[in-house]
């Protein structure tokens, strides 16, 4: 099936946005959008389900803790307790304030980089992999806008696209294997 | 749009009129261009000065910390004083970064890139020193919790010193983190204008593929955002931390409870310090004086200011309380009248002159905003921050509980060579990331541009504040979606029969508009192929190939036509091009042409 889609390529963000609503009151569907800095309300025009990787982090932040709480108990408290400075070495909860600094540490550290590496997997960057951006100036100062063009008419689509203040307007012919 | 609006007594956090590509060339040129003669000086002076630290590690190493002027009673000196030194100048890019970001401080954006790297290579440099101190730093590993090979003995979660490891290493790798989640969407900037290939791979692999989708950018916002607010703890985290190295002991002047609020205030202190003293020469070295300017300087030496404050109250408190506690042990301490008149007094001056007395002029606000006089202060904190944690360490254990082992400290050239090469170590790091990193985050910068930008400024002083500059297209008759776009319902054919015409036979109407073309050349000028030399016109946004060759056709063949062009000729020009109305006045192609050809 060969996908068709049309790049619109806009010189301003507030024109973009414009576009975007403009495109998506008009039943278009917008397949992606390129900027080159994050545009405020963009993820919302275009109508993108709030992302969840604060979530993922609060749990990966959990994660941390529950690693620092065990590893200090096992090795501190049950495998090799010791008398230090006669600090109390008993159970956990007596020891535990001398525990409290590398707990938050643990708990930042589990939540800051798992919550990284997950949006690194999500968003598919990692290093050698390939910039999918189409038009090099996207990330300069131009904006991208594509329009799924399958099952709509090239030309009129074209012309709204124009009429919203494209600079640029092209047809992508996207032949795909299934 | 109304959100752009910054109110008109606010200084402009962007000097002069920039446009969105003005910025990605002017943070790109240092990266895509040479580097200049100064440069290399510099950075040949700070790799001398590495190598010779590099030396003085390696003899140290090889031969044992004996090498340094430690004796029995002074047993942490410079080596200690060098660890708090560069992981208190490593606290301002994390804040700068991190706090200011949760507190929404818009000036942080031009700033925050440099004093993140300057963060990492600060902390770089003191992870050294615990390292070199271990004696034998291929067992470094030890301080991890493993099980060793003599049974399971592990490391001592009770002791401040494994605190620090774990509050250095999660410190380090998390502000590193975050720069380079920062750094991706500059990275690409330069990847997709660099003409090199070589540039065009590595940039490529940093960038991680950066594309600038809508949704990247909505997880990168809040990865931001949430890397922030676990930051900000962190960084109060890990100074508070290593005052506990100090704090948790029983040694007078140690003991100390206000030591972590003291220390945190000190870090950021003397970070903004070394953040002032590095952007005032490179905003000069790479001509970002529009976007560091002034006012950035100034909010800096406020911080400086309010931090500078909290320690000197922080000091008197010290003094007070150990003198009014009576007991004649606390009059050896480093803040006390015994160590202003004995052998250290020195050491106790430099630290009151350098953190107390010369910040203080920073209160006057012409002296805040003179750019050589805040060089001068930020050298002055830098060397007073040092002097702090030397007379904590070295004027506190100079005078113990036995008065037969009071003795002073002498630095070996090991102890003197080894800091200057990690000041080395620092620069050529610091020298190398300017010539090779976006030393400013241009994406973010981009976003306050519409706010701050003078052009943009002035096109609402001139509209009304509420006034979107853009020009409302008029809308497209489909309120009932793609099956309403029916020929014959809203329009009779896709484009006006006058339009239908590819870019090869693309003539302009002579006969028709003669009078009007003669005029319109009258009034921007002729061009005259023996003498002048035609510009690529496409180059002006909104000149597509079609556009130029018609342009071409009306003799309009150079850029100093092009910007000479007012709103009566851009009327004639729709008249005589009728397929784009509004265009060039709304693309403001004058504007362009005149930029492009001071440009040429």
């Amino acid at each position: 099936m060969a996908a068709t889609k049309i790049h619109a390529i806009y010189t301003d963000d507030d024109l973009l946005m414009q576009a975007v609503k403009q495109t998506r009151s008009a039943n278009y569907h917008i397949s992606e959008v390129f900027t080159p800095f994050p545009v405020h309300g963009l993820d919302h025009a275009v109508g993108l389900a709030p992302t969840r990787i604060a979530i993922t982090s609060f749990l990966y932040g959990l994660v941390g803790l529950s690693v620092a709480v065990a590893m200090m108990n096992f090795m501190m408290i049950q495998d090799w307790p010791q008398n230090i400075g006669g600090k109390p070495s008993f159970t956990f909860y007596q020891n535990m304030p001398a525990f409290i600094p590398i707990m938050f540490e643990l708990t930042v550290f589990f939540a800051g980089h798992l919550m990284v590496i997950t949006f690194y997997m999500r968003s598919k960057l990692w290093p050698f992999k390939k910039a999918e951006n189409p038009d090099l100036r996207t990330t300069d100062d131009h904006f991208l806008m594509e329009v799924d063009a399958d099952n709509h008419d090239v030309a009129k689509l074209t012309k709204f696209l124009y009429d919203t203040g494209a600079s640029e307007i092209s047809l992508i012919e996207n032949e795909q294997d299934h | 749009m109304s959100s752009h609006y910054e109110a008109p007594i606010r200084e402009p956090l962007v000097l002069g009129e920039k446009s969105y590509h003005d910025i990605s060339v002017d943070v790109g040129a240092p990266v895509l261009g040479k580097a200049n003669k100064s440069w290399w000086i510099v950075f040949t002076i700070a790799l001398i000065a590495f190598l010779w630290g590099l030396g003085c590690i390696i003899y140290t190493v090889s031969t044992g910390i004996g090498v340094w002027g430690l004796n029995k009673t002074i047993g942490w000196a410079w080596d200690i004083t060098n660890f708090v030194w560069w992981v208190g100048i490593g606290h301002a890019g994390t804040l700068i970064s991190a706090v200011l970001l949760l507190f929404r401080q818009k000036w942080r954006m031009a700033v925050n890139r440099s004093a993140e790297a300057m963060t990492i290579f600060a902390v770089v440099q003191a992870g050294l020193f615990p390292i070199i101190h271990m004696g034998r730093p291929w067992l470094a590993y030890w301080v991890l919790p493993i099980p060793n090979q003599f049974g399971s003995l592990w490391v001592n979660f009770n002791s401040p010193l494994l605190w620090d490891v774990f509050a250095i290493s999660t410190y380090l790798s998390i502000s590193l983190v975050f720069w380079w989640t920062g750094l991706l969407p500059d990275f690409a900037m330069i990847r997709d204008r660099t003409k090199s290939p070589f540039q065009k791979k590595i940039y490529g692999i940093l960038s991680f593929g950066w594309s600038g989708r809508v949704k990247d950018w909505q997880r990168f916002e809040e990865v931001s955002l949430v890397l922030a607010g676990l930051a900000t703890p962190l960084v109060l985290s890990v100074h508070t931390i290593v005052s506990f190295d100090f704090a948790t002991s029983v040694v007078p002047g140690w003991h100390s409870t206000i030591f972590p609020p003291y220390f945190v205030a000190g870090a950021i202190f003397s970070g903004f310090a070394m953040v002032q003293t590095l952007l005032i020469i490179m905003r000069k070295v790479s001509n970002l004086e529009s976007y560091i300017t002034v006012l950035h300087i100034e909010y800096m030496n406020k911080v400086i200011l309010l931090t500078g404050g909290i320690v000197t109250v922080a000091y008197i408190t010290e003094y007070f309380i150990g003198w009014y506690s009576g007991v004649p042990y606390e009059n050896y301490t480093y803040l006390s009248f015994g160590a202003a008149t004995g052998p250290y007094w020195w050491a106790f001056w430099a630290l009151i002159i350098c953190n107390l007395i010369v910040p203080l002029s920073l209160w006057v606000k012409k002296l805040r905003r003179n750019i050589r006089w805040t060089f001068f202060v930020a050298l002055v904190i830098n060397i007073g921050m040092w002097f702090e944690r030397f007379d904590i360490i070295v004027v506190d254990l100079s005078k113990d509980r036995l008065t037969s082992s009071w003795t002073m400290f002498q630095p070996t050239f090991v102890d003197i060579g080894t800091f200057i090469g990690t000041i080395g170590f620092f620069f050529v790091l610091f020298l190398l990331y300017a010539r090779t990193f976006p030393v400013i985050a241009q994406a973010e910068v981009k976003t306050i541009l519409k706010s701050s930008g003078e052009s943009f400024k002035r096109l609402r002083a001139e509209h009304g504040d509420d006034h979107s500059h853009i020009q409302t297209v008029e809308e497209y008759p489909a309120d009932a979606g793609p099956a309403a776009n029916v020929e014959g319902k809203h329009f009779d054919s896709v484009f006006d029969d006058s339009n239908e015409e590819d870019s090869e036979n693309n003539e302009v109407d002579f006969e028709l508009h003669r009078g009007k073309i003669d005029n319109l050349l009258s009034s921007i000028g002729t061009f005259n192929p023996e003498v002048e030399k035609q510009d690529d016109l496409k180059k002006i946004s909104g000149v597509g190939p079609v556009m130029e060759q018609k342009l071409h056709q009306l003799g309009i063949f150079t850029f100093e036509q092009v910007s000479r062009m007012t709103d009566r000729e851009y009327d004639l020009l729709d008249e005589i091009i009728s397929e784009f109305p509004g265009r060039a006045k709304r693309d403001d192609w004058a504007g362009q042409a005149l930029t492009l050809k001071n440009n040429n």
